[in-house]
């Protein structure tokens, strides 16, 4: 393996370079994970490419959270393989160190750390070494300050720098949240429901953001939003039951007869099993999951 | 000072006389007129019958069936049988420390004045006539109709029998009805065939005491093997060499197989008192999420309370268990309510906040038990039924109130279980332990919930106060030793699983109990701290944790 | 006094930090202490008495220990029910070295062993007891026995992510281990009776007065640079990332910190703070023993924190010692009654005030005008920045 754990407790290397020569990001095969007898994600096979924008999408319990969790090393799957360019292993690796090799997330309930400024919650976050004597000895740099600054800027919080967290809206958390994502400067970005409790303008603006991420980046979108979601989206992924049930652009998906079959229920089960070759029209399908979604939401 | 004397005089009758009349309540002090006119008639020859004529006197005296002859008989074989050389009365002599004799009337058990060494005259006794007379009251004893006493005699010539006892079990042995007394009759019957028999009969011995436990046997086996295997051996005691070390190892192996029997019971008795004193923690802890670190005052406040009931209920020591176990329930269970009502409400979902406003309730309660009852340790006192033991064999016994322990702590246990599974309480409990806002929409009083579980909780500890009565010393500070075990016991356990803590207690005190013989009792206790310590570093939710998505 | 003058005196008050105040209040009672007692007669109503010293350079000592406490619970959420295990080790190793100074003029006049060694019958001090005839050592030991003791316990138990209520418990059961081990005779630490009948320190006697005062100035050094480097490293990035720890510990780790080792950091830091507090402690009451290490000490550290206001630094100090304060009045005056006191202090605190003394303080700064922070809404870079560790936060439910 290349990267050593990511670097001692005491003095931490910096983020890796993935080997992406495939264009391929992240691997994520075969991977299966149960809850007591409960199968969260069956034999789900993902691949994120370089630089892609990728959106997930599946009913509530498809296993979107879960997957997620096995990235970032939350959960560890019961069989399977997750890689990071073509070299690194995630599954050797604990939370710090797939944080630091460059895979950053979001999570679905905003969580920053109250009891310090905004400020501070930017500062922790940024790249570089996280080892306990840098942190101990360490000063800010000019470089540093300026990137705060500008990150600040980006998630519209420099007003509210010196505010301890805890005082933010809930939409200020969001922000501040992707602020701390984009400090960590990772190749990866998993964002969970990034636009949950945002206004209609803050939810366009955050569409912006991500869209302008990818690219530099590779942006994984969990989000039950369709509209957000038909606005960033290339590619959609559709989970249902642990793995991957369709996977194209939002029209492409939408006119799957399987996703259909599975968000219409099975009891229409007989009826598409007739016109299973011309499929739904896709605007059936298309609101039956904006339905489901809204309830869910 | 002669009047001084006398008084003196007056006060030592006086005294033996209320002691004599202690002795006696049991064997009724009319006895002398109940006892046979031949008797007396036979025992009155005693001073004036010649040494080489006494057997036959004696034989006569102990065929009489009365319980006075064994007396006589074990007076004489005690040499204290002496006679007054003025009137010939028979008395039993005890010197005194200022030389002078205590007299005792054998014949009527009356006290008599004490006189000096020559006013009285032994009556003699030689080697032949005191074995014959241990024979005759082994004899005696060995015919007796109570089954114990019949025991006892036989166990009593377990050690060192003599030729006529021997006989005397000879020929009992086929009359004995009762199985234990006929064994142990064989036992020593064959110990005997053993050290003296030839060596066929030696060998059958050795096969028919395979099978006992006594310590004597052993002894005599392993006593009888080492001056064998020391010397020139024909080919005959080879075998029986051989049969008597197989016969050995039977014993011992048999032996150790009862003390791992005796430390798995210990250890299950201090397992029964840690699941007692666990059982309510596993329930404010394990179900409600609460730490009570006024537990352990709660099992302090059980133990007073079955101080209490003795102390109001003096002449009903007997049940004063089986009303200090309800009582204790009531009690603490009522403090328990009040602290939840008062303090721990307040700091719902703030673990580390509840923590430290019950160690201050448990500092208070101390306090308060301190100046109620003083500082020092008081006295609880065990019915009789609590007391005893249950020997099964001469190696292994069970003590009857470990053995009331066990049991209780197991009935408790299901009865707990019981509650929390089948009733309405217990789904309400269950409820909200799981989900409170979910339960409260159902329309569970949550807050009713919660004060009923931890006065449960509470009143167990109660419970499980009034079982450490019996076992410690009760004092203010009773529950402390037992709050950092019965922790260990619910978090080894499994939070929130009553078999995991059921499991934990009795595995934790085996634990305990088996590494006690070989490294003391306060190591034995580092030991296990630090072992549970390591492993709940290893797998901090538990032996059983509770498993599932949310779990974080 | 004008004005003006009055004016001043408040704006230099109010440019102070917490860290100015409190060290020069420590430096001002250390300076008056010892003048007092050197100064004065006896008789005199200004006098400090040789007891009053070392009664105060006890409760230096808890403050000591109270700091050390509060770094942990209060900024990173650990609860310790067994910092006193810390604190007791410290004190042991001190002890070891104050027995091997009394040489040959203990009861048995053996010059190389302890009197209880002695009595134990054992010929040679045990290989642990190597060394400990040296000054430095005894320094080295001090840092060293309770930082690997809390290094091994931190590293088990933060890495298998042990946290909240389990890790205090946890914490308890190892000081009681010890204190049974430490009772024990073989252990070679003088079993029940522990350590005392000490003669002197470093060449200075113990019963001379001067000696005492010293100790208690090297305690107020000792507090101060304590206090010192507890502000350091709170006010540090790792100070902001162990409270980040404390409030969201997962989100940490997904930042790229691995907080299981900054816990373990804290944590042995933490408990050096209680060794020294520990050595200082046992030459000032000339005796250590097992009852140290017993989990009622430990709690009742707590409660100084609790008291006086976790996640404040000084509140540590204030709360341990105004505890040990009005511990000493009470058992004076009556004895029963301290554990009532002490007991519902504990409840009325976490009911009533769980922000402690310290959390009631900036109130009462705003109403004399001296606090800096007085304005919340200031989107001033500095003024804010300085608010960040300042007095108005609110202290969390620890951990949990």
């Amino acid at each position: 393996m290349i990267v050593d754990k990511a670097g001692t407790p005491i003095t931490a290397t910096d983020n890796v370079q993935p080997d992406t020569r495939h264009g391929v990001i992240l691997y994520v095969e075969d991977v299966s994970v149960s809850f007591d007898g409960f199968k969260a994600l069956n034999d789900l096979n993902l691949y994120i490419n370089d630089g892609e924008l990728r959106c997930l999408i599946g009913a509530n319990g498809a296993g979107k959270t879960t997957l997620m969790d096995v990235i970032t090393g939350k959960i560890r799957p019961d069989t399977g393989k997750v890689n990071f360019g073509q070299q690194v292993d995630l599954l050797q690796l604990d939370e710090s160190e797939i944080a630091r090799v460059g895979i950053g997330r979001k999570f679905q309930k905003p969580t920053v750390f109250e009891a310090l400024s905004v400020y501070k919650n930017i500062e922790l976050s940024l790249a570089g070494d996280k080892g306990i004597w840098t942190s101990l000895f360490g000063k800010l740099t000019g470089e540093q300050r300026d990137r705060i600054d500008e990150i600040l800027r980006t998630i519209g919080l420099t007003n509210e720098a010196f505010y301890m967290a805890e005082r933010l809206s809930h939409g200020q958390k969001q922000w501040l949240e992707i602020g701390m994502l984009l400090a960590a400067e990772p190749r990866v970005l998993l964002v969970d429901e990034p636009v949950a409790g945002m206004t209609g303008q803050e939810t366009e603006r955050t569409a912006e953001l991500l869209t302008s991420l990818a690219g530099e980046h590779s942006v994984v979108v969990v989000e039950h939003d369709m509209a957000f979601v038909r606005s960033i989206a290339r590619t959609v992924t559709v989970l249902h039951q642990g793995s991957v049930l369709a996977e194209g652009s939002m029209s492409e998906v939408q006119s799957n007869p399987e996703v259909i079959k599975v968000y219409l229920g099975e009891d229409s089960g007989e009826d598409s099993g007739d016109d299973n070759s011309e499929g739904y029209p896709s605007e059936s399908g298309e609101e039956y999951i904006e339905a489901s979604s809204s309830k869910e939401g | 000072m002669r009047r001084f004397i006398s008084v003196l005089f007056c006060c030592l009758v006086s005294w033996y006389a209320i002691a004599d009349d202690d002795v006696n309540t049991k064997d009724s002090t009319a006895a002398s007129s109940s006892i046979d006119s031949e008797l007396i008639e036979l025992v009155n020859q005693l001073p004036n019958t010649k040494l080489n004529k006494m057997q036959p006197l004696v034989e006569n005296i102990a065929a009489i069936k009365s319980h006075k002859t064994r007396e006589v008989l074990q007076i004489l074989l005690a040499g204290d049988l002496y006679y007054l050389k003025s009137d010939k009365t028979l008395v039993n002599a005890q010197k005194q420390n200022d030389g002078n004799y205590q007299l005792t009337n054998i014949l009527t058990d009356e006290a008599l004045a004490p006189v000096k060494k020559r006013a009285i005259r032994k009556i003699r006794s030689n080697n032949r006539l005191r074995s014959a007379i241990r024979s005759f009251i082994a004899k005696i004893d060995l015919t007796d109709d109570d089954k114990s006493t019949r025991y006892g005699a036989v166990e009593q010539l377990l050690e060192k029998p003599s030729q006529e006892t021997l006989d005397t079990m000879r020929s009992l042995l086929p009359l004995e009805k009762d199985a234990d007394v006929a064994n142990l009759m064989q036992t020593v019957l064959l110990i005997e065939q053993l050290k003296h028999g030839k060596i066929d009969e030696q060998l059958s011995a050795v096969a028919g005491l395979k099978s006992s436990l006594e310590p004597v046997v052993l002894n005599t086996l392993s006593a009888l093997s080492e001056e064998l295997s020391a010397s020139e051996k024909t080919q005959e005691q080879e075998q029986l060499l051989t049969a008597m070390s197989k016969a050995i190892a039977t014993i011992e192996s048999k032996r150790s197989n009862y003390k791992f029997i005796e430390n798995v019971f210990f250890g299950l008795s201090l397992g029964s008192v840690l699941l007692l004193a666990a059982i309510g923690l596993a329930i404010t802890f394990g179900v409600m999420g609460v730490i009570n670190m006024a537990h352990g005052e709660m099992i302090m406040l059980g133990a007073y309370t079955t101080y209490v009931v003795q102390l109001v209920f003096p002449n009903l020591i007997e049940y004063s268990l089986l009303i200090a176990v309800p009582a204790a329930f009531v009690v603490t269970g009522l403090v328990g309510i009040l602290i939840e009502r008062g303090v721990i409400r307040f700091l719902k979902g703030r673990p580390l906040e509840t923590l430290l406003a019950t160690f201050g309730i448990s500092l208070i309660l101390q306090q308060l038990v301190r100046t109620v009852f003083s500082p020092l340790n008081r006295q609880v006192q065990s019915p009789e039924w609590m007391t005893g033991s249950w020997q099964i064999n001469p190696v292994f016994s069970l003590t009857f109130n470990r053995l009331y322990i066990i049991l209780f702590a197991i009935m408790v246990f299901f009865t707990l279980l019981m509650i929390l599974k089948k009733s309405s309480l217990g789904l309400h409990v269950r409820a909200v332990s799981q989900n409170r806002e979910m339960a409260k929409a159902l329309s569970i009083k949550s807050d009713w919930v919660d004060a009923i579980t931890f006065g449960l909780g509470s009143g167990i500890a109660g419970i499980a106060g009034v079982v450490l009565s019996q076992l410690t010393n009760v004092g203010p500070n009773l529950g402390q030793a037992y709050i950092i075990d019965s922790f260990l016991v619910v978090v080894f356990g499994g939070v929130g699983n009553l078999w995991g803590t059921l499991v934990a207690a009795m595995s934790l005190g085996s634990i305990n109990k088996f590494l006690e013989p070989i490294t003391g009792s306060v190591l034995a206790n580092i030991i296990v701290l630090v072992g549970l310590v390591l492993f709940i570093q290893k797998r901090p939710k538990g032996l059983f944790p509770q498993k599932g998505r949310a779990v974080d | 006094m004008n004005m003006k003058t009055t004016h001043t005196f408040v704006e230099i008050i109010r440019k102070m930090s917490h860290l100015h105040i409190v060290v020069g209040t420590l430096f001002v009672a250390t300076i008056y202490v010892s003048f007092c007692n050197l100064a004065f007669a006896e008789s005199s109503f200004l006098h400090v008495s040789d007891y009053t010293v070392s009664l105060f350079g006890k409760y230096l000592c808890y403050a000591l220990l109270a700091l050390a406490v509060d770094l942990v619970w209060g900024y990173c959420g650990i609860l310790s029910l067994g910092h006193g295990a810390f604190f007791g080790l410290g004190g042991y190793a001190m002890g070891m070295y104050l027995m091997r100074q009394i040489g040959d003029r203990g009861v048995y006049g053996n010059a190389e062993l302890p009197d209880f060694m002695v009595f134990l019958n054992w010929t040679e001090l045990p290989w642990y007891w190597a060394g400990s005839s040296s000054f430095l050592w005894m320094v080295l030991m001090v840092f060293v026995a309770p930082g690997i003791l809390a290094f091994v316990f931190g590293m088990l138990a933060f890495r298998s992510r042990v946290s909240g209520v389990y890790l205090s418990i946890m914490t308890q059961a190892m000081t009681y281990a010890l204190m049974l081990a430490f009772f024990r005779n073989e252990m070679g630490f003088g079993g029940n009776n522990g350590l005392t009948d000490f003669k002197e320190i470093a060449g200075f006697s113990l019963q001379d007065p001067h000696t005492k005062l010293g100790l208690f100035v090297v305690t107020a050094i000792a507090l101060a640079i304590a206090y010192w480097v507890s502000n350091y490293i709170v006010k540090s990035k790792l100070g902001a990332i162990i409270t980040a720890t404390r409030d969201a510990e997962s989100r940490v780790r997904f930042v790229g910190y691995k907080p299981e080792y900054y816990k373990v950091w804290i944590f042995v830091v933490s408990a050096m703070i209680a060794g020294v507090a520990g050595a200082l402690y046992v030459p000032q009451v000339g005796i250590i023993n097992p009852g140290e290490f017993s989990p009622l000490n430990s709690i009742e550290i707590v409660v100084w924190v609790a008291i006086g206001g976790r996640y404040t630094l000084y509140g540590a100090i204030i709360g341990a010692i105004l505890v040990s304060y009005a511990k000493t009045r009470f058992t004076a005056i009556m004895p029963e009654a301290w554990l009532f006191a002490l007991g519902g202090l504990f409840v009325l605190v976490t009911l009533l005030f769980p922000k402690g003394i310290a959390g009631a303080l900036p109130g009462v700064a705003r109403r004399f005008g001296l606090d800096a922070n007085t304005n919340d809404n200031k989107t001033n870079k500095n003024n804010a920045q300085s608010e960040e560790q300042g007095t108005l936060k609110a202290p969390r439910a620890g951990g949990q």
